[in-house]
């Protein structure tokens, strides 16, 4: 998974390329800005009120990180209830795949209600739509244990403590930060929804804006700020995953030798 | 040169030094086809400091059996016991070597090692000169700081035998423990476990179901038939330590292995 020099500059490079076609079909093709606007059109609405667009991506952003940190806490929480409780698991289970199936955008509105159209509606909604995965991946990573260590743990007599903390945990760890990639990508769009339904702060907020006064260039910047916020908490989540799985280098390069 | 079973020496009935003894030891599976008799009435007894290996053929149920020794599974009928006393939970008592390493591959290799005597709350200070010991034991020293994913299986396998050792448990039980690795590194890693066996003396029963390798590493080999698991032999192997590479040229190495093989029901010339 190793990223080398050429790779990034290929990526560049194509990037580059893209954004060179659109600013020449946009001037040539004549279409109106209110449609798509140039890229360089969209530049400067975004070094013209970087303000504007830097105190709604710093909402966003505060939205989906305490959404997605929540999603963590909650997600990983009852994943150890579920592997440790029967009664729990035939509970909880079945309801979390309800709440998963209802299409969390229909839930939006009615959570407005109940938590108003500040930020907490918005953080609620990162938190819904981001904790799911991080759930079935961290039962995953608790039960699949080969049975051999649990044999061992049983001969040293480990108890259910040292048995989780020792080896389910840990165990768990690879399942747990992938998942949290993919909630950290989920939780970008939980907040925006959030924003999209009501409320009058965030990026959500100002392509609404955007888009009820045409000001396509405007929705535009919002979008790529999201992107960006997207990108920023991945990176983010990746970092912490090679502080806490240091072994991880090792063991993919393990694997991709044999 | 087939020696007879101990028990006809008089030696089955409440010998002090017996470690292990395993006395009309059954074990039935509940399965989906309906009950399956994995085990057949066993006796027999192992003394302490010998080193026992079992060969049959793969479904006979000899990892059920060390299993049934270390306490991690209940005996249909019958009994084991261990220095005396009935096995009836897991013993901490044991090392155990399983034919995969399972590491934990988050952990050290010494770090590893040091799992029983966490696990056990032993003392830390000591439980890691004796890790140090056996690491330098093993020729892992060294790599003491890797994790496991940079250790070629061998190494892997010599680190899985030190941390069954750190807690100088009495008893070292292993289960097809080089069953997993390439043939040079077997041999590499049977020279090794004599090497660690000579020099610590545990009681030692290893699973195995290469002849040969049976018959080099042990004392006396336990002969199982397959389906159910019964004794069908043991053998005494009457060949000098310290088992070298020549040892395999000696004509009485190939007898044992000869003998065995008929009994188990390989067709040797």
């Amino acid at each position: 998974m190793g990223l080398r020099r050429t790779d990034i500059s290929t990526t560049t490079l194509s990037l580059l390329g893209t954004l060179a076609l659109w600013e020449l079909l946009v001037r040539l093709s004549g279409i109106p800005a209110f449609i798509l606007p140039a890229p360089s059109a969209i530049f400067a609405e975004a070094a013209t009120r970087y303000p504007l667009y830097l105190y709604n991506s710093w909402i966003t952003f505060y939205e989906m990180v305490v959404g997605f940190l929540l999603a963590a806490v909650v997600g990983v929480l009852i994943a150890v209830v579920i592997v440790y409780s029967r009664i729990a698991r035939n509970m909880i289970y079945p309801q979390i795949v309800v709440l998963q199936i209802v299409p969390k955008v229909a839930i939006a509105p009615l959570l407005l209600i109940w938590a108003g159209y500040g930020i907490t509606s918005k953080v609620l909604l990162a938190l819904l739509v981001s904790f799911f995965p991080i759930v079935v991946n961290m039962v995953t990573g608790l039960v699949e244990i080969e049975e051999e260590l649990l044999d061992l743990c049983r001969i040293l007599q480990s108890g259910r403590w040292q048995e989780f903390s020792k080896v389910r945990l840990p165990n768990a760890l690879p399942y747990l930060f992938s998942s949290l990639k993919v909630a950290s990508t989920l939780s970008v769009i939980g907040a925006v929804i959030g924003e999209f339904v009501g409320g009058a702060e965030g990026l959500g907020h100002l392509i609404i804006i955007a888009n009820t006064e045409l000001r396509t260039s405007m929705a535009f910047v919002s979008l790529f700020a999201l992107s960006i916020l997207g990108f920023v908490l991945y990176g983010l989540v990746m970092l912490a995953e090679r502080m806490f799985m240091p072994w991880e280098k090792w063991q993919s390069a393990a694997q991709a030798a044999a | 040169m087939a020696a007879p079973d101990r028990r006809s020496e008089g030696a089955h009935d409440a010998n002090a030094n017996d470690a292990i003894e395993v006395r009309n030891l059954s074990k039935v599976y509940a399965s989906q086809d309906g009950p399956v008799q994995a085990l057949a009435d066993l006796s027999f007894a192992i003394a302490d400091a010998e080193l026992v290996t079992i060969v049959g053929h793969s479904g006979c149920g000899k990892s059920t059996l060390l299993k049934i020794i270390a306490g991690l599974l209940p005996p249909s009928s019958g009994t084991v016991k261990v220095r005396g006393r009935t096995v009836a939970a897991p013993l901490s008592d044991v090392g155990m070597v399983f034919q995969r390493p399972v590491l934990l591959k988050w952990r050290t290799i010494l770090d590893n090692v040091m799992l029983p005597i966490e696990m056990l709350h032993l003392p830390r200070a000591d439980g890691a000169q004796r890790a140090i010991e056996l690491l330098k034991l093993a020729g892992l020293i060294d790599f003491r700081h890797h994790y496991p994913a940079q250790l070629s299986g061998g190494m892997q396998q010599r680190a899985a035998i030190c941390r069954a050792l750190v807690h100088d448990p009495s008893l070292l039980l292993m289960d097809e423990p080089f069953g997993a690795l390439d043939l040079m590194t077997r041999e590499e890693m049977n020279f090794e476990l004599l090497r660690i066996w000579s020099e610590r003396r545990k009681t030692t029963v290893l699973v195995t179901h290469s002849i040969s390798e049976a018959v080099f590493l042990a004392d006396r080999v336990i002969v199982m038939t397959p389906r159910p698991g019964m004794v069908a032999d043991v053998m005494e192997v009457k060949l000098p330590r310290p088992r070298l590479p020549e040892t395999k040229l000696d004509p009485r190495f190939a007898e044992c292995v000869r003998t065995i093989g008929r009994r188990i029901g390989l067709l040797y010339i």
